[in-house]
């Protein structure tokens, strides 16, 4: 998007969330835990509409028992300046491990979905999603 | 970047029959969002609506309730009729400019700046209680001339990137720009809440969007260019429901 | 007090799983954008929200600035019996604003 003489508000993005600090937010939340593909489902629009909002579905597959049940899911990007986007708890009182939410994404990128289970073992999902800035923005003055 | 043609022929309007609304061309979350009461952002800029509604204000301490009673009555199809004509300035005005005059001229009190949001909050409010009804603003001999006017300016190439309303809005809705589809420009549901603001706007904000994306200067809030154009677009868009307040991208 | 708007269904048989809608008005400041004047505009973000149901907590959420402005969270729960679900959110600055639903479990 050339400038011609319009000031744009640009966000300049200090060092940048990367697959390390990425990797580094995810030991933070769920420790040494390996992480498997499957039961979470992460939902996202492919070509993302307006970086500032895009709706976010979450949902894994559970009984949602004392027994068996999601303890927490956490979402993660890896090019917004940090790592983490939102990390929510469950309990069995929930009856379905599932939410919605909007999030904020600065560029075309890889989201990920991981859910911790009552057992230990965690779980994951992650979407590709197209970023671009919006056509017609207004000028900042001074 | 998108390229049109680039000769001089005339924007064909749009058909009537082929007319269709902005929400069509956004996705099916937002529209949902804009549906949806507890999700959509701009209801909450309603209830503080709501409330100045109810507020005593100016010298007159009165508020607008005390002339005009329950908003959900006396506001039903008032937004659908904006812009119209005020005798008082011999011009028309949009429905932010009619609060601001009965602010000023009834409540005795200082107009609310474009974008505050006061005015946003009343101008949600109003436009609230239009849903769902035709747009319906008046084309008689007062009002043809603004309306010609507004026309004008919507077919004029303008900036640096030499382009008009209607080469997008006219000639080439339902084409992609960047990640969006562009709409023909039906503004059904001003005041808005848009994605790219995070936050709810006025039309008059939005025009001004679309010139800076043009690279064109453009015209402070409340210029009579803009209540022109904004007359235009809803003379365009006569019949259509209204359907603030919307959510866009 | 920030505005905010709940939709929990105001009644629902009992061991129904019903999914509850929040919004709240904020701008969830990312503490990346810059200002007019060159300097970042101040981070100023709801960084916790959580749900009681009678007093037990049915649903917590951690938010960072990812979080897109006026925050929409919706999620489940099952209604176990009549009473209140109280939902509150809290600032990075230590704010917190509460508001109430009734539900009649029957």
């Amino acid at each position: 998007m050339a400038s011609g003489g319009v000031i744009l508000r640009i966000a300049i993005r200090p060092a940048a969330a990367t697959p390390e600090t990425m990797r580094e937010a995810v030991r933070n939340a769920i420790g040494e835990a390996t992480v498997k593909k499957g039961r979470v489902q992460l939902d996202l629009p492919p070509i993302v509409e307006n970086g500032n909002s895009v709706p976010c579905t979450v949902s894994v597959e559970s009984p949602m028992t004392a027994a068996d049940h999601v303890k927490a899911i956490h979402i993660f990007n890896e090019k917004n300046p940090q790592p983490n986007v939102i990390s929510i708890k469950l309990n069995p009182r929930a009856g379905r491990a599932a939410f919605s939410t909007r999030i904020r994404l600065a560029d075309s990128q890889t989201v990920t979905a991981i859910a911790e289970m009552s057992d230990g073992s965690c779980w994951s999902d992650d979407i590709d999603v197209i970023v671009t800035l919006a056509a017609c923005i207004e000028e900042v003055k001074p | 970047m998108i390229l049109l043609r680039a000769t001089a022929a005339w924007a064909a309007e749009i058909p009537l029959d082929q007319r269709r609304p902005d929400s069509d061309f956004v996705s099916a979350d937002s529209r949902a969002m804009q549906n949806d009461d507890t999700g959509n952002p701009a209801m909450l800029v309603l209830l503080d609506g709501e409330a100045l509604w109810n507020t005593k204000a100016g010298a007159a301490n009165k508020s607008c309730a005390d002339c005009h009673g329950d908003a959900e009555k006396s506001m039903k199809g008032v937004a659908a009729r904006y812009p119209a004509y005020a005798s008082a300035l011999g011009r028309p005005v949009d429905l932010e400019q009619q609060i601001n005059l009965s602010r000023t001229t009834d409540q005795k009190a200082p107009p609310f700046a474009f974008e505050s949001k006061e005015l946003l909050a009343l101008t949600v409010y109003i436009a609230r209680q239009s849903r769902g009804m035709p747009v319906a603003v008046k084309d008689d001999a007062k009002a043809k001339p603004f309306i010609a006017a507004g026309r004008a300016l919507f077919e004029q190439r303008q900036g640096q990137l030499n382009l008009s309303c209607a080469q997008c809005h006219d000639d080439n809705w339902g084409k992609t720009l960047a990640g969006n589809l562009i709409p023909q420009a039906m503004p059904t549901g001003y005041p808005i809440y848009r994605l790219e603001w995070q936050a709810v706007g006025s039309l008059q904000r939005r025009l001004r969007n679309c010139m800076s994306g043009m690279r064109a200067e453009t015209y402070e809030f409340g210029a009579p260019e803009l209540v022109d154009l904004e007359y235009y677009l809803m003379w365009r868009a006569r019949g259509m429901a209204m359907e603030a307040p919307a959510v866009r991208p | 007090m920030a505005r905010a708007l709940i939709h929990v269904p105001p009644s629902a048989k009992r061991g129904d799983v019903i999914e509850i809608k929040t919004l709240i008005s904020h701008v969830m400041e990312t503490g990346y954008r810059i200002g007019v004047t060159g300097a970042p505009i101040p981070r100023d973000i709801i960084d916790d929200f959580v749900c009681t149901y009678n007093g037990e907590e049915v649903f917590r959420a951690k938010l960072y600035p990812a979080i897109a402005a006026n925050p929409f969270i919706s999620f489940f729960t099952v209604a176990t019996e009549s009473g209140t679900l109280a939902f509150s959110w809290t600032d990075q600055h230590g704010a917190t604003q509460v508001q109430t639903a009734a539900i009649t479990v029957v």
